[in-house]
């Protein structure tokens, strides 16, 4: 079978709907590398919950992250404690016990009472996210927190732990088996040769609006100004009191938010099982790399060149689909580092 | 007489084994400007970081009486505020949002209020408020620092080597805005290598060398003492 038109635009169609998931999780390692120095490694566990998350509340069942969501809210709740033996404070405990405790039971008791109600797709959207995202908070308490201050190296093995400890939990709490979510929206239409399916066109649509938002987030209010200004001058954003716990756990959170979604828009045309979000994590981290970690547009950019260069991979070298596009990293690897030598030279 | 809004005594700093500072004692009242003088490497720069809580020591630091929040972040919203040597703007962010970022711990009605005072104290930033800070000239990236610091509203400005790397023009303008500032009540200590013209400019002063205090006192007198003449102000007399 040789390329041709009608081929190639369905490729291109593959290529575009996958960059564009690829792109949202692009710009969230770069978010979370800019502001925390850390390399969201497992971003690709998020985005695996989130897809199995829905995939269950289809199905009318109570998934198995409220309960994991529960479990990290008591290891942060211990982790304060003990960080506070020394001086414990009335009310700094009880906002612990609301936050770390009250948070994450609310949120078990709702989707308990939610889940066999057989809710429309876009509120069992909306708990997929309400039960990720609080998750970043969580894992940034335990894991990153008592690092604030540690080597880039220290923080990568740090992530290493975590995304192991959480592809662990993962198999546990959704077993071995792949699920699949029903798309949000069952529709399609055809333009020209071409199938358009409703959910690569909500896919399509998601990921403007959600960078659109990151936009207004970043450019308009103060809480975003503080967050980039972390990832500019960290030693300035502490002397006017922007604390690194806040910008952490906000980047965190912004980052399981987004990837709850990737997974949300994920899950549907494609079979997730508890290990699969890695691989769909590392493509992210590829844009993230062309995008040299640091740039929100060309990440998005590249991320959809990715989508494509995997997309057309796949047609002509099914085989080393995947060599194809991790090799993209290496030529830009060279690149920088021959930028890195100049730049020690000057 | 109204009790002092800074003590610090007996403050050590030690960087890895070496320590650097070696128990120094300073007082400082409310709206005053107190400055410490010495010659590179003394410890100035550092005993002001050891005050703002970017590096840890020992001894006491009492601010207002009680002893100082432990952590930087607590030290600002309790009304300190360092203006460093390298200034730590935010470089590819623009005037404006550096100096709303200055205001971070404040209300949004107050920063409001706080940045018409700092642009119309700083006409020069308010023309280049869609500006990135990156592209300002030095003495505009000072009085930037300095305007950023205001933001917060402090009661105690920390300043490092203001002058430092700019033309002497800038110099006399840069200090002669901080004289200005103890109008509006704010406490300042300056760290200077420019030793007279920050005597001049002060109510008290500190003479520091190789991590000590070496002499203190009104900063008149020292201006006009001999031996300190001769090392710290011949130069530049």
């Amino acid at each position: 079978m040789h390329l041709d038109a009608t081929i190639a635009t369905f490729l291109i169609q593959d290529g575009l709907t996958n960059g564009a998931v690829y792109a949202l999780l692009g710009l969230a390692i770069v978010l979370v590398f800019s502001v925390t120095r850390v390399i969201f490694i497992p971003q690709g566990e998020f985005v695996a919950y989130g897809a199995l998350t829905l995939a269950t509340l289809d199905t009318g069942n109570v998934p198995g992250t409220p309960k994991l969501l529960l479990c990290f809210g008591v290891a942060a709740f211990l982790l304060d404690l003990w960080s506070w033996r020394r001086d414990l404070k009335v009310d700094a405990l009880l906002r612990n016990i609301a936050l770390n405790l009250g948070l994450p039971l609310l949120i078990y008791g709702a989707v308990l009472y939610l889940a066999p109600l057989q809710l429309p797709s876009v509120v069992r959207v909306l708990i997929t996210v309400s039960i990720i995202a609080p998750m970043g908070l969580y894992v940034y308490r335990i894991a990153y927190r008592p690092l604030a201050d540690a080597s880039v190296l220290v923080l990568l093995i740090t992530s290493v732990g975590v995304h192991l400890a959480m592809l662990g939990l993962g198999l546990i709490f959704f077993g071995p088996e792949g699920l699949r979510a029903a798309p949000l929206h069952d529709g399609s239409f055809t333009m020209g040769p071409l199938l358009v399916t409703a959910q690569s066109v909500l896919i399509y649509l998601m990921t403007i609006l959600i960078m659109i938002a990151l936009y207004f987030f970043f450019e308009k209010t103060l809480l975003g100004k503080a967050l980039r200004a972390t990832a500019v001058n960290r030693l300035g954003a502490r002397l006017v009191g922007v604390r690194t716990q806040l910008t952490g756990v906000t980047a965190f959170v912004l980052a399981a938010t987004i990837a709850a979604l990737s997974g949300v828009l994920m899950g549907p045309i494609t079979t997730i099982y508890y290990d699969t979000g890695f691989l769909i994590g590392l493509k992210g981290f590829v844009a993230a790399i062309l995008g040299g970690m640091g740039s929100f547009p060309v990440t998005a950019i590249a991320a959809i060149g990715v989508g494509m260069v995997e997309s057309f991979a796949s047609f002509f070298a099914s085989n080393y689909k995947e060599i194809i596009v991790f090799g993209l990293i290496v030529p830009v690897l060279i690149w920088l580092s021959i930028g890195a030598i100049h730049h020690e030279e000057e | 007489m109204s009790r002092n809004l800074l003590e610090l005594t007996d403050i050590h700093v030690s960087y890895g084994r070496a320590e650097v500072l070696h128990g120094i004692s300073l007082a400082m009242r409310p709206g005053s400007i107190v400055t410490v003088i010495g010659a590179n490497g003394a410890g100035k720069t550092t005993l002001l970081n050891a005050v703002m809580g970017v590096i840890p020591s020992t001894g006491a630091i009492l601010y207002d009486g009680a002893p100082v929040p432990r952590s930087v972040e607590a030290r600002v919203a309790a009304g300190l505020c360092l203006v460093p040597e390298k200034r730590e703007l935010f470089s590819s962010m623009t005037v404006e949002d550096n100096i709303e970022l200055g205001g971070f711990l404040r209300r949004a009605s107050e920063r409001g209020e706080t940045r018409e005072e700092v642009y119309t104290r700083f006409p020069r930033l308010a023309e280049r408020r869609k500006q990135l800070a990156g592209t300002l000239s030095g003495g505009e990236r000072q009085m930037l620092a300095l305007a950023r610091a205001l933001m917060s509203r402090p009661r105690l400005l920390l300043l490092d080597e203001p002058s430092l790397g700019l033309a002497p023009k800038i110099v006399v303008d840069i200090l002669n805005i901080v004289s200005e500032l103890r109008k509006t009540g704010v406490a300042i200590l300056l760290v200077e290598q420019n030793a007279r013209a920050a005597l001049e400019i002060a109510d008290e002063g500190y003479l520091v060398e190789l991590g000590e205090v070496r002499r203190s006192g009104p900063a008149a007198e020292l201006a006009v003492d001999p031996a300190l003449m001769e090392s710290y102000l011949g130069a530049h007399s």
